[in-house]
């Protein structure tokens, strides 16, 4: 039988401080570049066109910007796209282009032209894939995903209300904030196009990272009222070290998908699959060392009736709780593994 | 439950609508296919999003407009080349078509955007067209046609339309009386006759619904042509009529030139007669038009003028009772109200076009949606053999049970999107192979809940028993957050974001239902058959 971190027992609130800084060093520079730069959004958000061109042998991107200087489409961004033979060009809205800001529609048409014209007709490349979107609806949609935003967090927060009480809600939601503010870090870091479904993806992270979090409170909350002596630094520990090898396993199989996602899917669903990869990981790292932590703290701030947190301060080194282990019933070989996951 | 899943994805007859390749027309056929409905983004296709242009012209009431506009494209929707068009108002000004399979984003915007048009035309009166059938007929023989034979017998068809009451032309009959019918000889077994049946009005055919790509192949070919006689165009009409379960397409014989055309209209409005609870359109003309359709109406009293919008009869021809002038009335007798709206609507979208600007486009070439099924379904094979091989590696038989139910998860969820006809995209297929990484989680929390509770010495049947119970609450409260915000998701995305969000939902249901009952099932089998096992596989 295989069993990791049965019966763990590190002290993972010991480290909290170091946790903060390395969140901190992972926010607060790719925030900073975040409000320099912007992110790059698709053209769903900006308006504009996008068109996936696939040629027989690979033509290289300095010939379609060529053919595209040539017709007068400046500012387009030309990049290769997963197979070497495939490009995506991209003329967003919102530049000095004179090209682009009559219609989104007609620089389909001019880019298809401009092709036509420097590679040759139809056979010499393929139009894969044509996306434009006019300035109005690009709004819409910014309009939307920010309400989508706002929305599952006012939900999730009633849904928190109401299964546990505020303490345990406020340090939930804190610790989704934080996933948020490094997925934004991440997504900027890795320059990674900001489309709808990769909106989708945050959002699927926000419930994801959650749910995390609630498990371990889940068992917080089971811990506290069987283990009356304890104090809350210590059923912390016992909670989230009770927790950890489901943790291991339920991100195991579920960084296993993602990871099929980013490798094997395609370009199209590669930023989607990335930003999930790392929500898992974010997700994971923040339900035990910003959402626990800020329990404490929380419960120290604003005691409880019981009034634990009061103690929560007062390390005592961790107490082994758990019951001897009993011999292995499967009787199977039994592995420790120490490394870290 | 599970045979109603595995029904529901037993490949099906889904009668689909498709471009015969032999005469380039529209028609139906039946193929068994898998029923769940792929985005556009998988198989291939246009998303166009319209709204009315105001830059030719200011649009006091775009709502309107926008249901001209829908009406238009609508009558035109056997010109696309796909199987399923969808056209739909989204919001209140926004018009949706979309069309999957098409290759070519040109001619389907050019067919979208194209002003509709609307003109009125007289019926064959003289039956010139049923006249010139014995020779078409003749011709189609000679040139080794066969009558396809499945012409209903002359029987039926006088029980369809009763006795026949000899010519329509002398009928000075009220509208709504003016049921004359006429059965003469039209049931003669030629080719093309015998696949038309005399309407109600001068010049309507009909013909049996399945009958119409015969009938459309025989009426393209030139040495038809030919024959139909000179001033007279023949018009597919929109309505399917049933008479004694069979559906019949309406055939129109119009003459070739029209009385009036749209231009000359200005409005038109559908309202209720108070007095004789009658649906009416009442519809103003230019004064110029009134002019023109004095004179014509004047000429043509007692005649039957049929409404035709893009080269299609909207509706029954209506009977011209007198000289119209600028104001006229067209009576639609005991019909609903809805069917005289949709007639103003159909003489407004002729009278006012409403031209429509593109604001949004999205066209997928059918090869690249097929190379996203392959690397979706590749991606997901291998994600989820990694998921079983950690399951099983881990958990031993338990792994193996939890497996046994993931297979059962998958058949649910895609279950669920057959049953409820949601579409599968691109992000819907990343989310499903996402919630089969998700799905186990469930089951990893029972197993170790089980797992901690055999290590504090309980019995391998208390273990089960408490491991589900303790585990319950978490799983719940998991889902359910992971729920909501796919819900939320679902409600404010587009196409392929909603897809995403409704596989995510499905298989959370379907997790929960496959964790919670099925695992415990097996569990409690197993342990039924072993009632003395004192250790698990866990």
């Amino acid at each position: 039988m295989i069993r990791l971190f049965a019966n763990a027992n590190y002290d993972f609130i010991k480290w909290r401080r170091w946790a903060y800084g390395l969140t901190a060093a992972i926010i607060i520079p790719g925030f900073a570049l975040f409000l320099v730069r912007g992110l790059n959004y698709s053209i769903e958000f900006t308006g504009g066109t996008l068109i996936q061109v696939q040629t027989p042998q690979p033509v290289g991107t300095e010939r379609l910007r060529g053919a595209l200087d040539a017709a007068g489409i400046r500012d387009a961004e030309i990049q290769q796209f997963g197979a070497p033979n495939e490009y995506v060009i991209r003329a967003r809205l919102g530049r000095a282009n004179e090209a682009v800001s009559g219609s989104t529609e007609t620089t389909a048409a001019a880019v298809d032209s401009a092709l036509a014209r420097a590679l040759g007709p139809a056979p010499a490349y393929k139009i894969l894939r044509t996306e434009a979107v006019g300035p109005k609806v690009g709004k819409e949609l910014q309009g939307k995903a920010f309400l989508a935003i706002l929305f599952s967090f006012v939900v999730t927060l009633v849904y928190l209300a109401v299964r546990f009480e505020w303490r345990f809600g406020l340090a939930a939601v804190l610790a989704t904030v934080h996933d948020i503010l490094t997925t934004i870090a991440f997504i900027r870091y890795l320059d990674l196009e900001v489309s709808l479904v990769v909106v989708g993806a945050v959002l699927t992270m926000v419930g994801y990272s959650l749910n995390d979090t609630i498990i371990i409170f889940d068992r917080v909350r089971e811990n506290l009222r069987k283990f009356r002596r304890q104090n809350l630094y210590e059923i912390l520990n016992l909670s989230i070290n009770e927790t950890l090898p489901r943790s291991v396993l339920t991100h195991g199989t579920t960084m296993a998908t993602t990871i099929a996602l980013v490798l094997l899917a395609g370009e199209v669903l590669r930023p989607f699959a990335l930003v999930m990869t790392f929500a898992i990981f974010t997700g994971t790292f923040s339900s035990i060392y910003i959402a626990a932590p800020l329990l404490m703290w929380i419960e120290k701030r604003w005691p409880g009736e019981d009034a634990r947190g009061a103690r929560a301060l007062r390390p005592t080194g961790t107490v082994p709780l758990n019951p001897p282990p009993s011999p292995s019933p499967g009787g199977g070989s039994e592995v420790r593994s120490k490394a870290a996951v | 439950m599970l045979v109603l899943a595995v029904w529901q994805l037993i490949p099906t007859n889904v009668t689909q609508r498709v471009r015969d390749a032999a005469t380039g027309r529209m028609k139906d056929t039946t193929i068994r296919r898998v029923p769940i409905n792929l985005g556009l983004d998988l198989q291939g296709g246009i998303h166009l999003a319209l709204e009315v242009d105001p830059s030719k012209g200011p649009v006091p009431d775009c709502a309107d407009a926008i249901q001209r506009a829908e009406k238009v494209v609508r009558t035109r929707i056997d010109e696309f080349g796909t199987s399923e068009p969808v056209v739909q108002i989204q919001g209140r000004c926004r018009l949706i078509v979309e069309l999957a399979g098409e290759k070519d984003p040109a001619r389907a915007k050019s067919i979208i955007q194209r002003t509709a048009f609307l003109e009125f035309r007289i019926t064959d009166m003289k039956n010139l067209f049923r006249d010139a059938l014995p020779a078409i007929d003749k011709a189609l023989q000679r040139a080794g046609v066969q009558a396809s034979g499945q012409g209903a017998p002359a029987a039926s068809v006088t029980q369809l339309f009763g006795t026949d009451t000899g010519k329509v032309k002398a009928s000075k009959k009220p509208k709504g009386k003016a049921a004359a019918k006429d059965t003469t000889d039209l049931n003669a077994p030629g080719p093309l006759s015998s696949l038309l049946f005399q309407g109600q009005v001068p010049g309507e055919y009909l013909v049996p619904e399945e009958q119409v790509p015969v009938a459309e192949s025989l009426l393209a070919r030139p040495d038809v042509q030919r024959l139909i006689p000179r001033g007279i165009e023949l018009k597919w009409g929109t309505e399917v009529l049933s008479r004694a379960g069979r559906s019949y397409r309406t055939l129109y014989a119009v003459e070739d030139r029209p009385i009036i055309t749209g231009e000359y209209l200005q409005d038109a409005k559908a309202t209720r007669e108070p007095l004789t609870n009658q649906s009416v359109v009442n519809f103003v003309l230019s004064r110029r038009g009134g002019r023109v359709f004095e004179r014509e109406t004047g000429r043509h009293v007692n005649d039957y003028m049929a409404i035709i919008l893009d080269g299609r009869v909207q509706g029954q021809p209506p009977i011209i009772k007198s000289q119209i002038g600028q104001r006229g009335q067209i009576e639609l007798g005991a019909k609903p109200l809805q069917d005289a709206q949709d007639l103003a609507l159909v003489l407004k979208a002729g009278a006012l076009p409403a031209p429509l600007t593109i604001i949004e486009e999205r066209s997928i070439g059918p090869s690249l949606g097929q190379d996203s099924i392959k690397d979706g379904i590749t991606a997901g094979i291998v994600g989820v053999a990694l998921v079983v091989l950690i399951m099983v590696t881990y958990y031993r038989w338990s792994g193996v049970l939890a497996v046994a139910a993931l297979a059962l998860y998958v058949v649910f969820t895609l279950a669920g999107l057959a049953g409820f006809g949601f579409t599968l995209t691109l992000p819907g297929l990343a989310g499903l192979a996402l919630s089969v990484g998700i799905a186990v989680d469930a089951n990893v929390l029972i197993f170790e809940r089980i797992r901690e509770e055999l290590q504090h010495g309980k019995l391998v049947r208390t273990a089960v028993d408490e491991g589900f119970k303790h585990a319950m609450s978490a799983i719940i409260d998991s889902n359910v957050s992971t729920a909501l915000t796919a819900f939320i998701l679902y409600l404010v995305g587009t196409g392929p974001v909603q897809g995403f969000a409704i596989t995510l939902i499905i298989g959370i249901a379907a997790s929960m239902i496959t964790a919670i009952f099925v695992v415990r099932t097996f569990y409690m089998i197993w342990l039924d058959r072993r009632p003395d096992m004192a250790t698990l596989s866990v």
